[in-house]
């Protein structure tokens, strides 16, 4: 099947618009995550600015035509700065009621839906809990509505290969994407390229697939639309000149680690247990055996972690994953890291809890777990990515310091974080310091609890070191000797001593910068993690309008920046805009006393830019 | 790198450590220690090589006892740290010390597991049917009726065998010994040692303080060698003061039976033979139990198998410093990158 050419001659001229938000959304059987993904990448390719959020069910496949089975990925693309996927939606892709019935609410007033109407049988109506036909009676008003049998159009273009029924209908969700392609002007090679390689051994399918792309594009540009909708252009952000890539939150901690190892001249052993969503971080490292990483998929959370522990004292770095039911359970664990004084990556996947909770939708609601969820006095480091391409140099200085300081550190990362793509200017690894791992092999006057005068970081020796036998163990040491201790003055000692090396990691960082905005003024915006997006652009809004707001965001939340306090201090108003019931906040209360409020959702959806501007709003003219 | 030359002859004492031994008197741990001591003495292992590690009981304070390296872990969690150090460091010669209640309460999901997977390791469980450390408890090997803190009118919970569960785990290696027998125990050991891949040895061991006399059944002098039989590879499975009695297969049935050589026209040449690549017969032998049968001791079981991280090895490029900035910033780069001018 030939390829029709990328560069045709329109009748119609383009509208120009400044940024869209397009979510796509079918049965999770229906391939809406990778249309999306196809979406991104031409739309990076495209020269646009670009977030997007994949939100599918936990169901892997869910009864079909049900509104639990709706899987979507929303994208917001545009020519200035894009920090989020989207407040509401311009275009909704609905391929069956359903999706129409989840994602209808989300749509701005005058917006776009298309729909199969193929897929509107009155069996697919009362199975999303329509008594009427939406289509007919009239409860889309507010909409535009662009009514397309998807189904059957998708159908006739790949009669010709000879697919049965049920495969042809599969190619729905290319013909959908020819179609978002006409309408913003994407070029359809990327997507051509990569059917052909994804459906290599069934060339049959990869046909039909692009025949299906090639009849949707075809059908934007020669239908008679009606007025409201048309084609339109987004022009290329004005982005910073270098060279990109998309890249998931997930692909960049496993990269990230990669890289901390390299520069930390160690073999990488990540020890896992599969749990939603942190597990692609565990597909990803797994296939990168020539980068000095092995992968051990353990038999529960526990043994990951006790894994990760035992490479780590073995000499090379050990690293766990999870999200945080997995992370309660890699506790006692990570206890005994700390009391080894043995280095270990924990990365945390946040999702919504307690317990089993939302396991595909995200919350940043474990900050106390990382912070201070364990038993006794149990000081470690905790680091937050805020995107996903900061996932990378977030997941280097997670190796750096737990090598360095001989402590587990914890990594939060999100579902959101982990799944959502951005572009990302790829940087230099020439550039990266290296931090090498220092191993003791001199018996003269060794003990096993040695200190580094400077970080206070436990000296490392390799099992297989002559000389150096010794043993290490969960049970209090003398601070002189390594042996076991129940002297009480010696617990005390161990105790501030475990304290001040980790209090000390705040002098090896970074002052605390503000993102956007003075370093005083009426109200600053402080958060962490994936809430980067939403609190950017709404302070950017609030200061093209003249207000005296200034955006913080953390990457190191324990220990604090040293210059954090004061900085907080310079403000009338502290907000800490959180996807929890106020965990940071607190945190910030108590160590600094500055009378710093909540903003909280736990909807396991990210805040909308327009919910952080409101409350920054309401506090201004207090 | 400091190179420190071991002396050429080893002795019990070079495993040593200057630390005060705290179990309690006349424990069978005092007699496993030194057996352990006087195998690896015997066997000419590097200390250095060599690391012991446990999780927590009165067991698991044997490595302070070594003069090897020795990592004392968590509650049950031994063999994932053993397991974790060995994939990053395959040349260590690892012994994993544990308990009943260590790896068939707490932790007996990964002792399943590194049995299952064949990590090559030591794993000494000292069985004493007692919780020890924590005060006389009963124990998931304690036999029902078992009178303990935690069970003042006796326990009614059925016990797991410890063999028998290894076996079970698709263990490759399963023998057992006791305390008190030092001749016996070192030739287990070393068998353990030899095998290449996870050696799971059950060491029978007497409480003093909290079971005392548990395995007097077939360990008192009176009956020992009644109830006791030491299988041997190759050999008839004889037993008894007399050496007159032997097992074999019951005629007609699926289950071993003690038969006594001269009687009823039963001669030498009827008793089983052992062989201890016959996961079946090992099956059997573990079972056995006084006063029908004696208990099995020795390597009741060897068929070795590809160890887990030797395979995992060999999927794997050589690890090493091999990887460069360059090959970081290759990696940043695969796939679809675009360059905005």
């Amino acid at each position: 099947m030939a390829v029709t050419a990328e560069e045709f001659e329109e009748d119609n001229p383009r509208s120009v618009l400044d940024s869209v938000v397009i979510r796509f959304a079918g049965d999770s059987g229906d391939g809406m995550q990778l249309t999306g993904n196809q979406f991104t990448l031409a739309t990076a390719l495209a020269g646009n600015d670009l977030a997007t959020f994949p939100d599918f069910p936990a169901e892997i496949r869910a009864p079909v035509g049900t509104t639990f089975g709706v899987s979507a990925f929303q994208i917001n693309f545009g020519a200035s700065g894009i920090r989020t996927s989207g407040d509401m939606l311009d275009v909704l892709v609905a391929m069956n009621p359903a999706a129409l019935k989840v994602n209808a609410d989300d749509l701005r007033v005058g917006g776009l839906a298309i729909v199969d109407t193929g897929s509107f049988s009155k069996r697919n109506l009362d199975k999303a809990g329509y008594a009427e036909n939406p289509l007919t009676d009239g409860s889309l008003e507010k909409y535009k509505v662009l009514e397309i049998d998807m189904s059957r159009l998708t159908r006739e273009s790949v009669k010709e290969l000879g697919l049965s029924a049920k495969d042809g209908l599969r190619c729905k969700n290319m013909w959908s994407l020819g179609l978002i392609y006409w309408m913003f002007g994407r070029k359809r090679k990327p997507t051509v390229d990569w059917l052909k390689t994804k459906f290599k051994k069934l060339p049959v399918i990869a046909d039909a697939n692009i025949a299906a792309l090639n009849a949707g594009h075809a059908f934007g540009e020669t239908a008679e639309m009606p007025a409201e909708v048309t084609a339109y252009t987004i022009p290329p952000a004005d982005i910073q000149p270098g060279l990109y890539r998309t890249v998931t939150g997930a692909e960049a901690i496993a990269w990230g680690l990669v890289a901390g190892s390299q520069l930390a001249e160690l073999e990488m052993v990540f020890c896992s247990y599969p749990i939603t969503p942190a597990s692609s971080v565990l597909h990803y490292l797994a296939n990168m055996n020539e980068y000095g990483v092995l992968t051990f998929q353990a038999e529960d959370e526990i043994s990951a972690a006790c894994a990760a522990i035992g490479v780590s004292y073995g000499g090379s770095l050990g690293v766990t994953s999870s999200s945080g039911p997995g992370v309660a359970l890699k506790t006692e664990a990570i206890g005994l890291a700390i009391s080894v004084e043995l280095p270990l990556v924990v990365v945390n996947s946040q999702r919504a809890g307690p317990s089993t909770g939302l396991p595909t939708k995200t919350e940043q609601s474990d900050l106390y777990q990382a912070v201070y969820g364990r038993n006794a006095d149990s000081p470690i480091a905790v680091l937050a990515s805020r995107s996903p391409g900061d996932c990378f140099d977030t997941a280097v200085e997670a190796v750096r310091l737990a090598t360095k300081y001989m402590t587990p550190v914890m990594l939060l990362t999100d579902g959101y974080m982990a799944n959502a793509s951005e572009p990302w200017l790829i940087p230099d690894f020439e550039t990266y310091e290296p931090f090498p791992a220092k191993f003791r092999d001199d018996p003269e006057d060794f003990h096993p609890y040695l200190r580094d005068p400077d970080s206070l970081g436990r000296v490392w020796v390799k099992p297989g070191t002559p000389g150096l036998e010794h043993r290490v163990g969960g049970i209090e040491k003398s601070y002189d000797s390594g042996h076991i201790s129940y002297d009480p003055a010696n617990h005390q000692k161990m105790t501030d001593v475990r304290a001040a090396k980790i209090d000390g990691i705040a002098n090896d960082i970074p002052l605390q910068e503000v993102e956007q905005g003075e370093e005083t003024g009426r109200v600053a915006v402080i958060g962490w993690g994936s809430t980067y997006g939403p609190i950017s652009r709404a302070v950017s809004v609030l200061r093209d309008e003249g207000e005296k707001v200034s955006h913080i965001h953390l990457r190191h939340i324990h220990p604090f920046p040293r210059n954090l306090g004061d900085l907080l201090k310079g403000f009338d108003k502290v907000i800490v805009p959180e996807m929890n019931t106020g965990q940071l906040v607190t945190i910030l209360r108590s160590e600094f006393l500055v009378a710093a409020e909540g903003l909280n959702k736990v909807t396991g959806q990210p805040f909308k830019i327009a919910e952080i501007e409101t409350a920054i709003r309401a506090r201004l003219e207090d | 790198m400091n190179v420190v030359t071991p002396p050429s002859e080893l002795t019990p004492k070079d495993f040593t450590t200057d630390q005060e031994v705290r179990w309690c008197p006349g424990c069978g741990d005092y007699a496993i220690l030194k057996s352990v001591r006087s195998t690896l003495a015997e066997l000419g292992v590097q200390p250095h090589n060599t690391v012991f590690v446990s999780g927590i009981g009165c067991a698991a304070r044997f490595p302070y006892y070594m003069e090897t390296y020795g990592f004392h872990t968590i509650h049950g969690r031994a063999p994932a740290v053993a397991t974790g150090l060995k994939i990053a460091n395959p040349e260590l010669d690892i012994w994993v010390i544990s308990g009943d209640g260590d790896s068939l309460s707490i932790g007996g999901n990964h002792l399943l597991h590194v049995l299952r997977r064949n990590v090559d390791l030591q794993f000494l469980l000292f069985n004493n049917e007692i919780y020890g450390l924590t005060k006389g408890q009963y124990s998931p090997t304690s036999r029902p009726g078992t009178r303990s803190p935690s069970t003042p009118m006796g326990s009614v919970d059925r016990p797991v065998s410890a063999a028998s569960f290894a076996l079970g785990c698709g263990s490759r290696f399963v023998a057992r010994s006791i305390d008190t027998l030092q001749k016996h125990m070192p030739t287990v050991l070393k068998r353990a040692h030899q095998h290449k891949g996870a050696s799971f040895v059950e060491i029978f061991q007497n409480c003093i303080v909290y079971n005392d006399g548990t395995f007097n059944r077939f360990t008192d002098r009176e009956v020992a060698s009644d109830n006791q039989i030491d299988v041997v590879h190759g050999e008839p499975l004889i037993f008894g003061k007399e050496r007159d009695k032997g097992l074999r297969v019951r005629p007609g049935s699926m289950e071993l039976e003690v038969v006594t050589i001269g009687q009823n026209g039963i001669s030498t040449d009827d008793i089983l033979v052992h062989d201890e690549t016959n996961r079946i017969l090992a099956t059997m032998l573990v079972a056995m139990d006084p006063p029908a049968f004696p208990v099995a001791i020795g390597v009741i079981y060897c068929d070795p198998a590809d160890s887990y991280v030797d395979a995992v090895r060999a999927k794997t490029a050589p690890l090493g410093n091999t990887v460069g900035k360059s090959d970081i910033n290759a990696l940043l780069r695969k796939g679809h990158t675009w360059n905005i001018e």
